[in-house]
């Protein structure tokens, strides 16, 4: 189901089962989608503290290929679906920098900054990951791109104001 | 394009607003988001959610509706609309307004209408093509932001088609003087890359450039395109090997700004890149390989901190090396490494030491036995992943002696396992392993039926296939099968005498078929018949399984067996209401009662027998003139009927469900059209015919009646034994006996150490009787590929299909095989003297070779007087040329031309490749352009001592229809001689290049068949002629054709005469006919062989050639607009 190599997607799962950031970068229908979430939630919340952080190749997620590895921050789970193009551990410290990265933009990251502010998380990752592939792992590099972004936000309502 | 986009944007609000209740709209937003998501954290039921949402979306409907709204508005809108998706609710009439968001809005509120662009729709979503001018135009912005928007936008999701509209901008920003734009160019190019190669094949050298960049970023980013290629090529980018190389070295050598350090390693994520790509190159190539060694080296020291990262690193190094050309000193290295993965406590590391392990395992046995102890602790480990990645690795150690260890392990953990894909996984390795390495047959039998219990419903449908053939093949002794046999029909009716109702139905079904089948060989037939009778009563069992136990009935029911039994079943289900019980039933009662019948229809043991079905029934055709005789109406084929009844309906009554906006969009994508208002009209009078006949056919209800009574329909009384067939319910389970693994320990060779505590003890054992076999030899049977073991379930070879697997299969390498064609033709005329005599020599041996087919197959006429003219000139200038190397080839094409059959004198053959060779014999091959065909004629040149036989050349093409030219197959080859076949090709499907490739299998004098594939690669422009129209006539043709495509192409040069320049040269090239140039337009065209033409126009458009090509033939226009770019390109 899922073909094209890279990393196919992103949850970051809540324990409420309520999902925040799902870029998808593989084309799925809707349902699948929507069924993928679930099972996703499902397998990764059932497991203990002392496994591993990975997880083999689900029927819903594309066969052998496929691993979703994840990582497990107080109440969220950051959960990514690799394929067999991406190493397990580089995955892992990926995940570390994109929350390390949420938690300088955000000061003190929490589930609901991740929530209210779905766009900004959304275009924190567009400049770590692009279209499946990893573009950036530098922290500093990835706010540098994200404040300009802001900046040219600021601007745009100051002109507002005047 | 860009007016109908505006156009509907413009409209789109008015539509939608007519139902909307209010044009107001002020809100607070980001109260309203809030609101939402407190609201839904609130909810306690999957209902209210739903209520709540759906009261959400209309109230963003409302408001994105509403032509007040302000982009900043629609911003908020928009996030709340994702938030509503995100939770599985549907909001499409958002979509295009987050496309128009992206269009107009700025900055931030730009940004957001992409995102949400890039999540509401998927890369095939119709609505895609609006944005494909606010991409464009934001490429061209002077705002980097907004530059790097689009780029990231385009290598999220793009519509295919479309690409050509935005390459050349994406192209130009491979050379942005900043960094982070050329780095997301990159990766934009590699998303085309993947999703349509053939667009990007001329930026190659491009792809070159971002590696060599200056900024580390870029090369990063342009590493994932090469791994792509690479992984798809290998052989193409060896010249890369040592750039990969350097790379590394410098990487690893902290060459790079400090920036790229994570955790103080450098650049690891582009380390674990590059190993990876090192990885691929150096597979089975020592060259390569031997460039890698010391970086490797290098790789493994540096990695030495402890943190995730350095063993992520650690981890491709140990993988790339044991993927290489081995050396041992790195091996031993790499081995070090996986044993401290191995013994890691950390879990993460464990589990990669298996993954690792179970890698290497079948070039390293060794090392599996150094940690079976700690295998053997990873098999009771707590988490299941663990726990399979173990048995992964068992089962590529399995053999002969550990079988039935192994195997008890890897069912102790499906009885626990719950997961359905790991349990489909592992069912069919044990079904693998049983079959292979059975120790004896009640092992077997007990293993099998434990996999049909676990594996249930979900197993793969070959598995119970595959087991019944076994049992119905035999093998080689027939005491054995007997024996096999028997002893599955015991231990199935001992099952069936416990609680069948627990099996699943798949397990009834093979054990119906077994007891039918192989019931005879015990006494008690009676007792069989009223088990079976049982299973047609219990409720659970399916009536697919009800009608295999029927026919296993069926089969027993001779000699007046369990008379009562049948006259009851006969009774029920005689009268079933489903039809095929009820066939079954007939069929039971009618061959019951007539044992001669039945004894012809149902012959015993015969299950090995090959069916022969008279599938033109002819046996009815005395019937059939009966009945055509006394008036009935003649029978027509199910298609023939659905068009009859479709041409009868001579009005549509089916509505005109078409509304504009949709025919547009479908239309423009299926036709590959720009969405211009010519398209519009061009795609509604395309379609509309076509919509109506699918009417006519969905019309028809002819379904239910096919199905019963079809053309398998009666025929198949044997068949449901072959099918595959489905089970609802998993149950418990009949372990199969230690005895095999008791017998296996006390063999056991590993030394085991004595004075252990008892658990300790335990696990020894275990790790004796599971590693046992892998010290003992060093060539360790893995996977069946050690050809020493006797397998127990070898398949006997049986009919036409063993002569193929016997015959030596021989791969040939293209790399070599020039060498030695030069070899082949030129050996004569290199090893005698060059001066003087050369030409002599060449002339006789050339002579003589000529002679040879013609006179051996009396079928391909060389004449020698005509070709003879040419060769001499060869020779003469071959001769008086000071460099003699330069000679075989032009040698050796001459001799061979010489042997062109005489109908091709006069034209231009291409030159000859070489498609393989070995010892004996050689084949070569060129192809030569006619008028309306194109010629593909092999050489078989004999360069033994004894005549060869019984030469059979298959020739096949997936683009190609390839027909033999009658007369010219070619049964042998003699000594020293050359044999000549000739082949018709015509395009059955276009492609940018069109292979052929073929089988040739041939007998040498006292030597087993042998046989040789090999491949013919050439490009379609060999098959392009120019066509000859008038304008008039073109601009007809032009408009009735639906495939094309359009793309700008560089000018060959910038006079004023540039167009006809470019012209003339893709007419030379190409084969183009110009029909006429007027200004700065230019229309050809031209066909492919006969009769399918293909239509060009060109246009000056700024210093480019803007080039829309058109053909009824799907496909064409793509490929000969990548003929055109190449031909251009290389002038």
């Amino acid at each position: 189901m899922l073909t094209e190599p890279g990393i196919a997607s992103l949850a970051a799962l809540a324990y409420t089962n309520f999902p925040s950031v799902i870029p998808i970068y593989v084309m799925t229908s809707e349902d699948t989608e929507q069924q993928i979430i679930r099972e996703t939630f499902h397998l990764v919340s059932k497991r203990d503290e002392n496994v591993c952080n990975f997880l083999e190749g689900g029927m819903l997620i594309g066969g052998s290929d496929y691993r979703l590895i994840y990582r497990h921050y107080a109440t969220l789970y950051f959960v990514f679906c690799v394929d067999s193009s991406e190493s397990e551990l580089g995955i892992l410290d990926l995940i570390q920098v994109f929350v390390e990265t949420l938690d300088k933009c955000f000061e003190n990251v929490c589930e609901l900054d991740l929530i209210f502010h779905v766009d900004k998380v959304h275009n924190i990752l567009a400049e770590m990951v692009m279209g499946g592939m990893v573009l950036e792992t530098n922290m500093n590099e990835i706010i540098t791109q994200v404040d300009s972004q802001n900046k040219m936000e600021k601007s745009e309502l100051d002109e507002k104001m005047w | 394009m860009s007016d109908v986009v505006e156009k509907t944007l413009t409209a789109l609000p008015s539509l939608l607003s007519l139902d909307s209740l209010s044009g107001s709209t002020t809100l607070s937003s980001t109260s309203k988001l809030g609101n939402l998501i407190r609201g839904i954290t609130e909810l306690t039921s999957k209902h209210e959610e739903e209520k709540l949402i759906q009261r959400e979306l209309t109230s963003i409907k409302e408001q994105v509706s509403s032509p007040n709204t302000s982009t900043r508005q629609m911003k908020e809108l928009m996030v709340r609309a994702i938030y509503c998706e995100m939770l599985g609710y549907e909001a499409s009439f958002s979509y295009i307004h987050a496309i128009k968001l992206a269009q107009q809005g700025t900055g931030l509120e730009k940004r957001v209408g992409y995102l949400a662009v890039s999540l509401f729709l998927n890369e095939s979503h119709e609505l895609l093509l609006l944005l494909v001018n606010t991409v464009l135009k934001d490429l061209q912005s002077t705002n980097l932001i907004e530059v790097c928007m689009a780029l990231t936008v385009v290598s999220q999701m793009f519509p295919k088609d479309m690409i050509p509209a935005i390459l050349p901008l994406v192209e130009e920003k491979l050379n942005h003087p900043k960094e982070i734009i050329r780095r997301k160019a990159v990766l934009a190019l590699y998303k085309f890359y993947l999703i349509a190669p053939n667009q990007v094949q001329h930026i190659h050298n491009k792809f070159r450039k971002a590696l060599c960049d200056k900024d580390p970023g870029v090369m990063a980013a342009s590493l994932h395109i090469y791994f792509q290629m690479i992984q798809e090529n290998p052989e193409g980018y060896k010249d890369l090997t040592s750039s990969f190389v350097t790379i590394l070295k410098q990487v690893v050598g902290g060459k790079l700004p400090m920036d790229f350090n994570y955790h103080s390693v450098p650049a690891p994520w582009m380390q674990i890149q590059l190993l990876r790509i090192l990885a691929i190159l150096g597979r089975n190539d020592q060259s390569s390989s031997e460039i890698m060694y010391e970086v490797l080296d290098e790789s493994l020291r540096r990695a030495e901190i402890n943190h995730n990262i350095t063993y992520a690193i650690l981890y491709e190094c140990v993988k790339c090396i044991y993927t290489i050309h081995p050396k041992s000193e790195l091996l031993e290295k790499a081995a070090k490494c996986i044993g401290n993965f191995v013994l890691s406590l950390k879990i993460n590391l464990k589990y990669l030491g298996l993954k690792a392990l179970t890698y290497v395992v079948q070039q390293d046995p060794k090392l599996a036995l150094q940690h079976q102890m700690t295998i053997i602790e990873c098999l009771d480990h707590s988490d299941l992943l663990i726990k399979r990645e173990t048995l992964e690795l068992l089962f590529r150690i399995t053999n002969a002696q550990n079988v039935s260890v192994i195997v008890e392990k890897m069912l102790e953990f499906l009885r626990v396992n719950k997961d359905d894909y790991t349990t489909i996984d592992l069912v069919g390795k044990v079904a693998e392993l049983a079959e292979k390495y059975a120790p004896d047959n009640e092992w077997f039998i007990e293993t099998m039926s434990t996999v049909f219990s676990v594996g249930g419903d979900k197993m793969q449908p070959d598995i119970p296939n595959s087991f019944l053939k076994l049992l119905s093949e035999g093998f080689d002794s027939v005491e054995e099968d007997r024996k096999l046999r028997l002893f599955a029909v015991d231990s199935y009716v001992s099952l069936l005498q416990g609680e069948p109702g627990k099996l699943p139905q798949r397990f009834l079904q093979v054990i119906s078929w077994v007891l039918g089948e192989y019931s005879y060989l015990r006494e008690e037939l009676d007792a069989v018949l009223r088990l079976l009778a049982n299973l047609l009563d219990m409720r659970s069992t399916s009536s697919e399984t009800k009608s295999w136990v029927l026919m296993a009935m069926t089969k027993l029911c001779g000699g007046g067996a369990g008379v009562s039994v049948i006259r009851e079943v006969c009774e029920t289900y005689g009268s079933s209401l489903d039809t095929v019980l009820r066939q079954r039933a007939q069929e039971l009662q009618h061959l019951s009662q007539d044992c001669e019948l039945r004894a012809r229809v149902l012959p015993r043991g015969a299950g090995l027998e090959p069916l022969e079905v008279d599938s033109s029934l002819s046996f009815l055709d005395g019937f059939v003139s009966e009945a055509l005789a006394a008036g009935a109406a003649p029978y027509k084929p199910p298609h023939q009927r659905q068009e009859e009844l479709a041409q009868t309906k001579a009005l549509s009554l089916e509505p005109y469900g078409l509304s504009l906006p949709i025919s547009m969009s479908s239309c423009s994508i299926a036709d590959r059209q720009s969405p211009t208002l010519l398209s519009v009209s061009s795609g509604l009078s395309g379609e509309s015919p076509d919509l109506s006949h699918k009417g006519g056919t969905t019309t028809l209800k002819l379904d239910g009646v096919k199905r019963v009574w079809g053309r398998e329909g009666y025929l198949s009384q044997r068949e449901p034994v072959e099918e595959p067939v489905h089970v609802e319910v998993p149950s418990p389970v009949v372990s199969p006996s230690q005895r095999g693994g008791e017998a296996d320990r006390s063999h056991s060779q590993t030394p085991t150490p004595t004075a252990t505590p008892q658990p300790e003890q335990e696990k020894q054992q275990l790790a004796s009787s599971l590693f046992v076999g892998l010290a003992s030899q060093s060539s360790v049977c893995l996977m069946g590929k050690s050809e020493s073991t006797t397998q127990r379930f070898r398949r006997k070879a049986r009919g036409p299909v063993s002569s193929p697997a016997a015959s030596e299969q021989i791969s040939n390498s293209p790399v070599s095989t020039p060498s030695t064609a030069n070899h082949l033709l030129g050996n004569n005329f290199l090893d005698s003297n060059i001066t003087s005599d050369l030409s002599v020599s060449s002339l006789e041996s050339t002579s003589q070779l000529s002679r040879g087919p013609a006179a051996a197959n009396g079928i391909c006429e060389v004449e020698l007087t005509e070709s003879s003219p040419a060769l001499p000139r060869d020779n003469a200038v071959a001769a008086a040329a000071p460099a003699p190397h330069q000679d075989p080839d032009t040698l050796k094409d001459a001799c061979l031309r010489s042997h062109l059959p005489a109908e091709f004198s006069g034209l231009c053959p291409s030159d000859i490749t070489p498609l393989c060779t070995n010892q004996t014999l050689d084949f070569l091959a060129c192809h030569l352009q006619k008028e309306d065909s194109v010629s593909l004629v092999v050489f078989i040149y004999n360069s033994s001592d004894s005549d060869i036989q019984q030469i059979l050349l298959e020739l096949d093409s997936d683009e190609l229809e390839v027909s033999c030219v009658c007369g010219s197959a070619v049964q042998e080859a003699r000594s020293h001689s050359v044999a000549v076949c000739q082949y018709s090709l015509t395009v059955k499907r276009p492609s940018v290049h069109v292979e052929v490739v073929g089988m040739a299998s041939y007998r040498c004098p006292a030597e087993t068949p042998q046989s040789a594939r090999f491949s013919y690669k050439l490009p379609l422009t060999s098959f392009i002629r120019p066509l000859t129209v008038s304008t008039e006539e073109y601009g007809a043709m032009w408009l009735d054709f639906s495939h094309d495509t359009k793309q700008k192409l560089t000018l060959r040069s910038d006079g004023r005469e540039s167009l006809a320049d470019t012209l003339d040269v893709l007419k030379k090239k190409l084969n183009l006919h110009v029909v006429e140039i007027i200004g700065t337009e230019g229309i050809v065209a031209c066909r492919l062989l006969r009769d399918q033409p293909c239509l060009m126009h060109c246009r000056l458009h700024e210093g480019s050639l803007s080039v829309w090509l058109r053909s009824p033939v799907p496909d064409l226009p793509d490929c000969l607009m990548y003929h055109c770019q190449r031909a251009l390109q290389e002038h």
